[in-house]
Order: C-alpha cells, then structure tokens, then sequence
C-alpha cells in the first residue's frame, strides 16, 4: 500500500513537474502563436536569480517566490518590446529569434558567471515520511505550487479583467483592437507574465537541479514538445500534454530507468502529433482556456 | 441553347455537409451533363461554395456521394480529383506567388506533357488569355484581376474536360469580367463548367441552367430569366414578398 | 538537359569548377593542420547543403536534420569496423539513412503533419538520438564488433581505396575526397531543383493547395525530397568522421541541430552556395572564437541569428543577388532614357 502512495506521489510529481515548466511557454504560444525558444533560458534566469540572491544574503523563500518571476518578467518585458514585437504572425522568425536570443542569454550568462556555477542552494523543507519510503517535502511542495499556479492562471484568465482583454485578444486580436483595447500592451504584459511564470519555475527548480548557463536545454525540449502537444489551449493543453506525456515517461521510468523514460515521453509526444496535428486541444476541449 | 443530352458527367447523391450542428449542404441530388455550363448562384450562406469544395475534395463530405464520370469519389484528395482531368480555380486565387506567370502555367502543362509539349502549349496558354506582357513577372506583383487570368491559364493549360470555378468575377473590372465571360464561352465548347458566382450580370453574360441554392439545398433549377421571374427566387435574395 | 536547364546551372557549373580548382590547389598552399580542419568544414557544408536542399527549395522545416548526418555518422563507423574497411560502409550508410528517413517521411507527409509540428517531430528525433546512445557506454551495448561507446563515441575507421582495406586514406587524400563529394553533390543537387520533380518541390513550397488542384500528389514529393536530403546529409557524416577521426553522440544535440538551421538562414533559403559559404565563414569564426569564454560562441551564434532574422531575413546570397539585379535594372533604365532622351533631338 505505501509502495502504491509513493510510486503515485513519484508520478504526481514528475507529470507536475513538466506542467511547471511548460505553463510559461503554454502562456506565451497560446496567447500570441509565438513558441518561444528561449523558453529554457527564462527558467535558467529564474534558477540563477534564486542562486545569486540567496547566497547573497536574501531569504530563500522570497529569493523563489518573488525576485525570480520579477526580475525574469522585466526581462521578458524587454525581450518583447526589443525583438518579439516585429515578428507577429511570423512563426517561423520567431522561432529562429528566439532560437537566438537563447543561445544569446548562454552566451551572456556564461560570460557573467563563468561555465559552472560554484555555489548552489540545498532544497528547504525535510523529508516526508510514507510508511516505509521517504519522499521529498519539497517535492510535494513542488506539487501544490503547481496546482495552485495552474488555479491562479485559470482565476486570472476567467475573471480578471486583464484576463478578460487577454482572451479577447487572444480569439480576435482585430476586433479587440477595433473595441479600443491596445493589443500592443496585452503582448507586452502577456509575454512578460508567460517569462515570470517561467521564472518562477526555473527558481523553484533550482535547489533541486542546480544552476548551469546550458541547463535550459534540458527544460526547453520537454516543455517545448508539451506545449506542442497539448495544442493551443493554456491551460487544457498544458495539463492534458502533461498528464499524457509525464504519466508515461513517468511509468517507463518505474518499469525500466529514466532513459527509457525519456525516450518514451519523445516517442509518445511523435505518436500523439501524428493522430492529432494540431495537439490535443486541437481535436478535444478545444474551446476551452 | 438546347441542353446536350449526353453522358453524365457530375453527379451528386443525397449530399451532406454537416459542421458540427450547422447543416452547410443538405441532401442534394446534382447532375451535370458532359459539355453543360451550369451556374450556381444563392445567397451568402446557401451552401454553394461548400458544395464546390465537396466536389474538389477540399471538403469530405458528411454523407451522400460524389460521382465523376461515373467514378466515386466521395472524399477523395484534391490531387486524385484534378488527375481525373478536372481543372479547379478557387475562390481566392490559389497560385504560386513566388514564380513567374509562365512558371505558374507551365506547371500545370507539365502535369499532362513531357518537356517540349509542356513548353509549347505554355506558350499557346500565355497567347491565348493575353499573358505575355506578364509572363516574366512575378505572380505575386500582379494585381488582382491579372492573378486570377493566371489561375485561369493554369485551368486552362491542363486541357480538362470538367472545369470548375469559384467566383471567376470576383473583384475584376468590367473589361475583365466580359473578357472572362468570353473565355468561359471558349472552354465550354469543349469542356463541362460549374461556376459558382454573386456577379449576376456576369452570369447573364454566361448562362444557359442555373442551379438556385438556398439554405443547403436546392430551390431551383431553370434558365436565369426563369429564376428572375419566381416568386420563391425573388424571395430568397430580397427576403421579402415583391 | 536541355539548353534552358544548362543556361540556369551556369552559375552552379561556374562555382563547381572554382571548387575543382580550390581542390586541387589547396594542398599545395595551405598546410596540413587546415586541410584537416577544411575537411570537417566540408563535410559540415554537404550538411548544411542538405538541409538547403530540403528547407530553402522543399520548403520543410527540419529541425532536426542534423539527426541524418548524426546517423550516416554512426552507421558508416559501425558498418566499416564490422566488414573490415570502408567501400560498403559508406553505402550502407547512404541507404540506412535513406531507409530511415523515408520510414521517418512517410509518417509525417501521409499523415499530413506540417510546419511547425514537423518541425517539433524531427527535433524530438535527433533528440532520442543523443539521449540513446550517450547512455550506450557499457561493453553490452554492441553492434557486431562495434561499440556504441556511449558519450566518449567510437572511433572512425579512415575511407580506404575500394576494396583494399589496408590501404587507408591519408589526410590530404580524405580532403580530395570530401572536396570532389562536395562539389559532386552540389551539382547533383543543382541539377535536381531545374528538373520537373525539383520545380514541383518548389510549387509545393509556394502553395501547397494550389500544386495539389494542378494534380499533383504533394504527399510523395516531399516524401522524394526529403528522403534524397537525408542521404545527402549521411554522405556528410561519413565525410565527417573521417575529418575529425571519431563520431560522438554530442552530433545530435540542440546546438548542432540549432547551426544547421543558422547556416541556411545566414547563407540565405533558395541558394545552394549560400548555405555552404555560411558554414564555412561560421566554422572559422567559431573556430577563432576558440574556447573563449567572454566572447564564447553562444553569444555570438545568438547575435547573429537574431541580427539577420530581423535585419536580413533573405540570407547573405539572396540580399547580394538582389543588390545586383537591383543594380543592372538601374543601369538598364538609366541607359534606356539615354537613349529615349537622344533619340528626340
């Protein structure tokens, strides 16, 4: 019975995992058809931040839950206003822009900081105990951040106003226009939320993955073929993409290592776009947010 | 004209379209004869257009059948339906942008013809519709009236026997309409056509049966003064009693 | 070839034969450290080639093409330990590739996936590439006699004349080799984009649809191109193994598949010597950068790429072809008014 509650908490995390850091992408690809490459490299920021800052001193805890979304969402301001903004509509050249801004943010956080980090952060919050198996506090606590952070963007998107203008936008960037809404400013706002959620992520991650200039690419591959996958609804596609893909990356990792695990989140995620081009939530659910 | 009693070229067999609820083409039993030009005309909405792209294969339809000289062909790929010999031009021009206007024509040549046939009938294509100002510029330059007569030499240089067109009149001058009017005249001297159009003085210009949809189904079939003079005709379009 | 098809390959023919003659030339003037390194450059280029091939004419986004060369790589290496030399290696590397990826084509062309979803398939492809085989290092992972080697790869076997194994390739013959492969599969490539199958590839870049309704069946052309780029891009794995001595599972990472894509965007869609100058002027800068950690090659790939994603969306040979017709159409009408303006006197 405990090895049931501990194996279903493992596959908890690893599907909530894969929605954590596929939500800011989720953000910005649902929002604007933009897929941004550099995606990796906003999770990347965000772990730095929460590095930079806590070993200087400033609590963990805001280190994770507020600096890291800030100071990640400003720069996601600025990427937009200076790069992002010409490329509209142009799918391919935002993917190669953003292709390069990755590389671009390597680059520079390499320079800064050198190819490998000397300090890192240890995870806070002990172990839990499941009968006779340990599981990781933080992990669990990993898994109601995200739950709640899924139930934030859903309030935010259903009921706020700014979410309001965001879903119009989103269905009908002409018309909103047409109504006064400045769809220059949802963009901008958007993309900076969709890089602070990403922030947020990469700082949440960072006690447990550590921080390397080249560890966005570890995230922008799954998070990428998730957001891909799921299709073009936020949050429908990104918890069905999650559920899907992690559930069985999760499962093949129980039954045969995480190698195997991986491949089988590749395989699955090239099966799924083969029946159903445009992802999930381009078939199923595909009204929803 | 007195209609040809010939082979039965199109014909369609309880045809549905279905959008989820919204019934776009419903039941319709169509049949075109070999060498007909036959116009459909309704209002916005009728189902015209979705019919059309159910027998280009654009659309696969709901239920019913689409037969082609006799083949079926119900749902079919657009290429399995052009390789019958039937040549397609759509509502908003479909070319090929980024190549000239004799590239755009000798494509569609080359489908049917090795290399010097598909050259030389490019050639007589370009002659024929007046294309030889513009043979060397970029199809995507031209204005919009030019693009679609190279949408209509690429029909054309295919030699089909069946041709369908959607909205040929579209958004040309007068000039152009009349002189496309003409050319429709040419190609059904050999060809069957089924021209979807708004444009009625243009369909005065061409028409012999006129084929009247209405909320997905057909409401009539006869010569357009026929349908000009029908209470039920004049209803649909006006919406009102005259 | 008729005399239009000859016309349009002039320029092509004209930069073959600058290749013989840089071929030929080069070993006498540069010394041996470059001709090696040349060689890796080149057989990048037949890479980035490809990709041209497929990309700039075909019109599909591979993300993943570097999966192809990665494999041609890989099974030229294992191939050649196995039989003992390198004549069959070679083609069974060729046709493997081919195989794979017309496996790889038809599920993607039949099932109608496109754009952007192709684009994420064939990432998620090299993808598996590099996370299988780097994790191949144990002696039981073997093919034949052949470790994988896992993230430390195997070595090459060098080409050898064909047939005589002993008789291996020296550097500057590897160069012959790499070079004369270049330059074949440039005109062979040339060749193939004026031909009727090459033009339609091209329509179908333009207008799916529309090449569809002139009856064409779209489905197998991509599938046709696709699979010819995959062997062409295998020819520049086995080039690459033999100029570099050893194949690792590092060839199918984001950053390779990323370079490729950069050396065609840079080089310009819809040429063929764009993209190889592309990766040649790229391989040397990357080169010259060296291990630096300032200036580090990250940083100056990203600034480039956005730079001409933004700036020069053409690519270099596309923008220089249009400055110089640009310029001729100028001169022509300035002559012509010339002559308009004399001719009222």
């Amino acid at each position: 019975m405990d090895l049931i509650v501990a194996v279903l908490f493992q596959l908890i995390y690893v599907i909530s995992n894969l929605a954590l850091i596929s939500l800011g992408l989720a953000i910005i690809f649902g929002m604007m058809r933009v897929i941004n490459l550099a995606h990796g490299e906003f999770l990347m920021l965000g772990g730095y931040t929460v590095v930079v800052a806590t070993n200087a001193g400033i609590n963990i805890w805001i280190s994770m839950l507020i600096l890291a979304p800030l100071i990640v969402g400003v720069i996601g301001v600025v990427v937009e206003r200076l790069l992002i903004r010409w490329l509209y509509g142009r799918m391919v050249d935002t993917l190669l822009a953003t292709w390069g801004l990755s590389l671009l943010l390597v680059g520079i956080v390499t320079s800064l900081f050198g190819a490998s980090t000397g300090t890192t952060v240890s995870p806070p919050l002990g172990v839990l105990r499941i009968g006779e198996y340990s599981a990781s506090g933080y992990e669990f606590f990993l898994i109601i951040v995200t739950i709640l952070l899924l139930f934030g963007v859903w309030l935010t998107l259903r009921f706020t106003k700014l979410g309001l203008l965001a879903r119009g936008t989103m269905q009908n960037a002409e018309m909103a226009s047409a109504l006064g809404v400045s769809t220059s400013n949802i963009y901008m706002i958007t993309f900076g939320l969709g890089a602070a959620v990403s922030g947020l992520a990469g700082g949440l991650l960072a006690p447990i993955t550590g921080v390397l200039p080249t560890i966005g690419a570890t995230y922008i591959a799954k998070a990428f073929i998730t957001v891909i996958s799921g299709g073009a609804a936020i949050l429908a596609g990104t918890t069905a993409g999650s559920i899907l893909l992690g559930g069985i990356n999760g499962i093949f990792s129980f039954i045969a290592g995480s190698t195997f695990g991986e491949i089988a989140l590749l395989l699955a995620a090239i099966i799924l776009l083969r029946l159903m081009p445009r992802g999930i939530t381009g078939r199923f659910f595909r009204k929803s947010l | 004209m007195k209609r040809k009693r010939g082979d039965v070229v199109v014909e369609t067999r309880e045809l549905c379209m279905h959008f989820g609820g919204v019934r776009a083409v419903e039941q319709v039993d169509f049949t075109l004869y070999d060498r007909e030009l036959r116009c459909l005309i309704g209002p916005n909405g009728a189902g015209k257009s979705t019919f059309f792209k159910c027998l280009t294969g654009q659309l696969v339809p709901t239920s019913g059948e689409v037969l082609i000289r006799g083949h079926e062909m119900t749902g079919a790929e657009p290429f399995e339906i052009a390789s019958l010999g039937v040549g397609i031009k759509t509502q908003v021009p479909n070319v090929f942008d980024g190549l000239t206007a004799e590239e755009n024509i000798w494509l569609s040549a080359r489908r049917w013809h090795g290399e010097s046939r598909a050259r030389a009938l490019t050639a007589e294509t370009i002659d024929r519709l007046d294309l030889g100002d513009i043979r060397r510029t970029l199809v995507g330059r031209l204005a919009h009236g030019q693009r679609q007569w190279v949408e209509l030499g690429m029909v054309v240089a295919a030699e089909p026997w069946l041709v369908l067109l959607d909205e040929p009149a579209a958004g040309m001058t007068h000039e152009e309409t009349y002189r496309t009017a003409q050319l429709i005249e040419e190609i059904n001297k050999t060809s069957a056509l089924i021209v979807v159009e708004h444009d009625m003085q243009f369909i005065r210009m061409i028409s012999r049966q006129v084929t009247l949809f209405n909320e997905g189904g057909i409401l009539m079939e006869d010569t357009m003064d026929a349908i000009s003079a029908d209470e039920r005709a004049r209803e649909v379009y006006l919406g009102h009693r005259s | 070839m008729t005399k239009g098809m000859l016309r349009k390959m002039r320029p092509t023919f004209i930069y073959a034969l600058l290749g013989i003659i840089f071929m030929l030339a080069a070993p006498s003037v540069l010394q041996l450290f470059t001709i090696i390194n040349l060689t890796t450059a080149i057989a990048l280029s037949v890479l980035a080639l490809s990709l041209a091939l497929i990309w700039g004419y075909g019109g599909i986004l591979c993300f993943g093409q570097v999966a192809f060369f990665g494999l041609g790589a890989y099974v030229y290496t294992i191939s050649a330990i196995n039989f003992g030399g390198s004549t069959w290696a070679i083609l069974v590397a060729i046709i493997v590739t081919s195989a794979f990826a017309s496996a790889l084509g038809y599920f993607i062309f039949y099932g109608r996936v496109s754009d952007v979803y192709l684009g994420v398939i064939t990432l998620t492809v090299t993808l598996i590439f590099f996370s299988l085989i780097r994790r191949t290092s144990g002696p039981e992972y073997k093919i034949g006699n052949a470790l994988l080697g896992g993230f430390n790869g195997v070595s090459s076997p060098p080409i050898n004349l064909p047939w005589n194994s002993a008789s291996f390739l020296f550097p500057e013959q590897v160069f012959y080799v790499a070079m004369a492969a270049l330059i074949i599969c440039y005109v062979f490539v040339g060749w193939l984009v004026n031909t009727k199958f090459g033009r339609v590839c091209v329509a179908i870049r333009e207008n799916e649809l529309r090449a569809e309704l002139l009856g064409y069946d779209i489905r197998a052309y991509k599938l046709g191109i696709f699979t010819i780029g995959a062997g062409i891009a295998a020819v520049g794995g086995v080039l690459f193994c033999n100029g570099v001595g050893r194949i690792t599972p590092d060839i199918f990472n984001l950053y390779n598949a990323a370079l490729t894509i950069i050396w065609v965007i840079v080089g310009g869609r819809g040429t063929l010597i764009g993209p190889i100058g592309a990766t040649f002027a790229l391989f040397y800068v990357t080169s010259a950068l060296g291990g630096q950690s300032v200036f580090n090659n990250n940083l100056v790939l990203g600034i480039i790429l956005i730079i001409f994603v933004l700036l020069v969306p053409k690519g270099v040979a596309p923008t220089i072809i249009g400055w110089a017709s640009a310029r001729r159409k100028k001169s022509q009408r300035r002559v012509r008014r010339r002559r308009r303006a004399e001719g009222t006197r």
